[in-house]
């Protein structure tokens, strides 16, 4: 402690002298800052992707059933601003029509037309939000495959919501901190105002050998977790045995959420 | 040479002053959207850029015409152009002058600016812009300042300026094709996602910029001394011409692609934009307003004696620049977030606030315009 004190100084004092001590800084730096060690708890995977059941969660949960959504935005400390215009949301129902407009027939079975999808971020395998970013404060972790967000590097140009083809981006047009309704999580950190956010497959969950909130949170197994590159993984073996789908599947982006319906 | 930019006449004065009570408000209005968020304008999570961006996609089109008089002048020796390279070059400084800014006020963390250069992302194509955008700027100014303290000393302009200004001629059509890339690369956005949009933008910009570099002639005209001559104007009138009719051919285009091919997420964008889509439609009226200025401008320019004449051409100008502001200010930007993924439509109208913030930065582009302008003014009118 005393001696990473004592070189957080010196970097601060040659910080001082100004810009000209770049070098040293970072040669500094490079020495002071000790590498990250993973929790040996740790969940891995080459490609984390989801498996959502529709089936599963229309016809076993209640009709007003959003333990995912609550559980999800509990954790991360989403805020409930209200309105159409700027709400912030990770994980939310859109209707089966609105999306998969581009694949829904006109007489399907069951009229399933207006039932509820659970839609979220696709951790796409190329994602267009990574590309048109500036800053790389969107960037495709290798390591994971998640997309994951430094909300400490966003500049908030909103690039990436525009070149994200599933919605699946909010911007914090406010402060969202008012607007957090539920209990505050000490372990996610809030965002500010003026930057994007959006689900993060609960990298920091996974970190500590645990699985997404949305995921535990579900009583009926609709949502699937799992490495999508495995063969054995849990997600492989469900799509496997259901026909499934993905949302624009002819962008190449690549989506990494499925879709049983 | 900068002095100059300190007398003048009443009039010049009461001009500044006035600019820059608006640039005032505007800045006030940005420290309320600064201090509250971008909840003050009308953007949402649908439509997530709006009149800021708009505005400096235009304003890049302007800036970028500037090429339409330095080229025939340094490439093919039009000697009519040699009195207004200098305003082309002006004007482009302050068009891009407002492009940044524009870029700016639309920034939800505007203090992180520099993480663009400290994590430069060359997979961006807004890295691009910002290079190609800047780049311009300091070859403008380079080469306007440079050509003009030569003409006041009654020399020839340094023979280092000419690798410059010969660079400035594709840099400017670059400036316009990477801000087209923002758009016609993005995966689901049909409206943008055509090989022709750079193509259109840069047509577009052949017909406003001039238009405006037109307008602006005249206006020195009545007010100083300086002439550009009606040699000049008059080519210029014509490059407004074709410039107009190639817009309006690759926007016809676009609609021949979406309609006869009837695929319905390439028809969605402009039938929001020209009938309204699900019942909305608050873009419809200035698209038709455009349709109209359009109209009216090729009829007038098209005419080789409403060309002519000093008044009706003031009028096509008009039109021309108002038309193309609103196709490309309001209906292109706009109307690519339109529907949303989801196909929902959810519009967008500027709020009070943003519309300060607008004329706010269009203020302090013309008070650049002016300074610049009253300097190339005065060194003209002492060499004569
Ligand atoms: S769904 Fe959107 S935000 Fe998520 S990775 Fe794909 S493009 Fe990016
Ligand atoms: S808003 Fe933030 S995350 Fe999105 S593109 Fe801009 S800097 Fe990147």
């Amino acid at each position: 402690m005393e001696s990473n004190r004592r070189s957080f100084l010196k970097i601060g004092g040659i910080c001082a002298l100004g810009l000209g001590a770049l070098p040293v800084t970072k040669a500094l730096a490079r020495k002071a800052v000790p590498q990250v060690s993973e929790f040996p708890e740790a969940l891995k995977a080459n490609q984390w992707a989801m498996v959502v059941d529709m089936k599963k969660c229309w016809e076993k949960a209640e009709e007003d059933c959003k333990d995912c959504i609550l559980a999800c935005h509990q954790y991360h400390n989403v805020p409930d601003i209200g309105t159409l215009k700027e709400e912030i949301k990770w994980i939310w129902q859109e209707s089966y029509h609105d999306t998969f407009h581009d694949q829904a027939t006109q007489f399907n079975i069951e009229n399933i037309e207006h039932n509820p999808i659970m839609v979220l971020c696709n951790h796409c395998t190329s994602p267009p939000c990574v590309r048109v970013c500036p800053t790389k404060a969107t960037f495709k972790d290798k390591k994971s495959g998640i997309v994951k967000m430094d909300y400490h590097r966003c500049i908030g140009c909103r690039f990436c919501m525009a070149g994200c083809p599933y919605g699946a981006r909010s911007f914090n047009f406010r402060d969202p901190i008012p607007y957090i309704k539920t209990e505050l999580n000490m372990e996610y950190p809030a965002r500010e105002r003026g930057v994007v956010e959006k689900c993060s497959f609960c990298t920091e969950r996974l970190a500590r050998g645990l699985f997404p909130a949305c995921v535990e949170a579900c009583r009926h197994g609709a949502l699937t977790f799992g490495d999508i590159t495995d063969p054995n993984s849990s997600v492989r073996k469900v799509l496997a045995e259901n026909y499934s789908i993905k949302r624009k599947p002819e962008l190449g982006t690549g989506p990494n959420v499925y879709y049983i319906i | 040479m900068l002095e100059r930019a300190l007398t003048g006449s009443q009039q010049y004065y009461r001009l500044l002053m006035g600019l820059l009570i608006l640039m005032g408000m505007g800045f006030a209005a940005y420290l309320y959207q600064l201090n509250t968020g971008l909840t003050v304008t009308g953007l949402s999570r649908d439509v997530s850029w709006g009149f800021y961006i708009a505005q400096f996609t235009f304003l890049v089109g302007v800036a970028a015409s500037a090429v339409m008089v330095v080229l025939p002048y340094y490439l093919h020796n039009v000697k009519v152009f040699g009195r207004i390279t200098i305003l082309g070059e002006f004007l482009a400084v302050a068009s891009v002058t407002m492009c940044l800014l524009f870029i700016i006020v639309d920034l939800g963390k505007p203090m992180r600016l520099l993480n663009v250069i400290l994590y430069p992302s060359p997979n961006s194509i807004l890295f691009w812009d910002m290079i190609v955008l800047n780049g311009y700027l300091f070859l403008n100014i380079v080469i306007g300042w440079n050509v003009l303290e030569a003409e006041r000393k009654g020399t020839a302009a340094p023979s280092w300026l000419k690798p410059l200004i010969y660079v400035s001629i594709p840099w400017a059509i670059s400036i316009h094709t990477v801000t087209a890339f923002l758009y016609a690369g993005l995966p689901g956005r049909h409206l943008w996602l055509h090989s022709i949009l750079a193509a259109r933008f840069l047509a577009s910009a052949f017909a406003s910029g001039p238009a405006l570099l037109i307008l602006l002639a005249f206006v020195l005209k009545k007010y100083t001394k300086f002439d550009a001559g009606k040699e000049a104007i008059d080519k210029l009138s014509q490059v407004v011409l074709y410039g107009m009719l190639v817009s309006i051919f690759f926007l016809g285009l676009e609609f021949f692609t979406a309609f006869y091919s009837n695929i319905p997420s390439h028809q969605h964008g402009l039938k929001y934009l020209f009938v309204g889509l699900d019942g909305h439609g608050k873009l419809v009226p200035f698209m038709w307003l455009f349709a109209l200025l359009a109209l009216a401008a090729v009829v007038l320019l098209i005419n080789p004696n409403t060309r002519k004449q000093e008044k009706t051409l003031k009028i096509a100008c008009l039109c021309v620049f108002f038309a193309m502001w609103i196709e490309k200010g309001l209906g292109l930007v706009i109307g690519g977030f339109i529907p949303n993924p989801f196909e929902q439509v959810r519009e967008y109208l500027p709020t009070v606030p943003e519309l300060i913030i607008t004329i706010g930065i269009w203020a302090t582009g013309f008070f650049v315009l002016t300074i610049l302008y009253k300097i190339a003014v005065s060194v003209k009118e002492e060499v004569e």
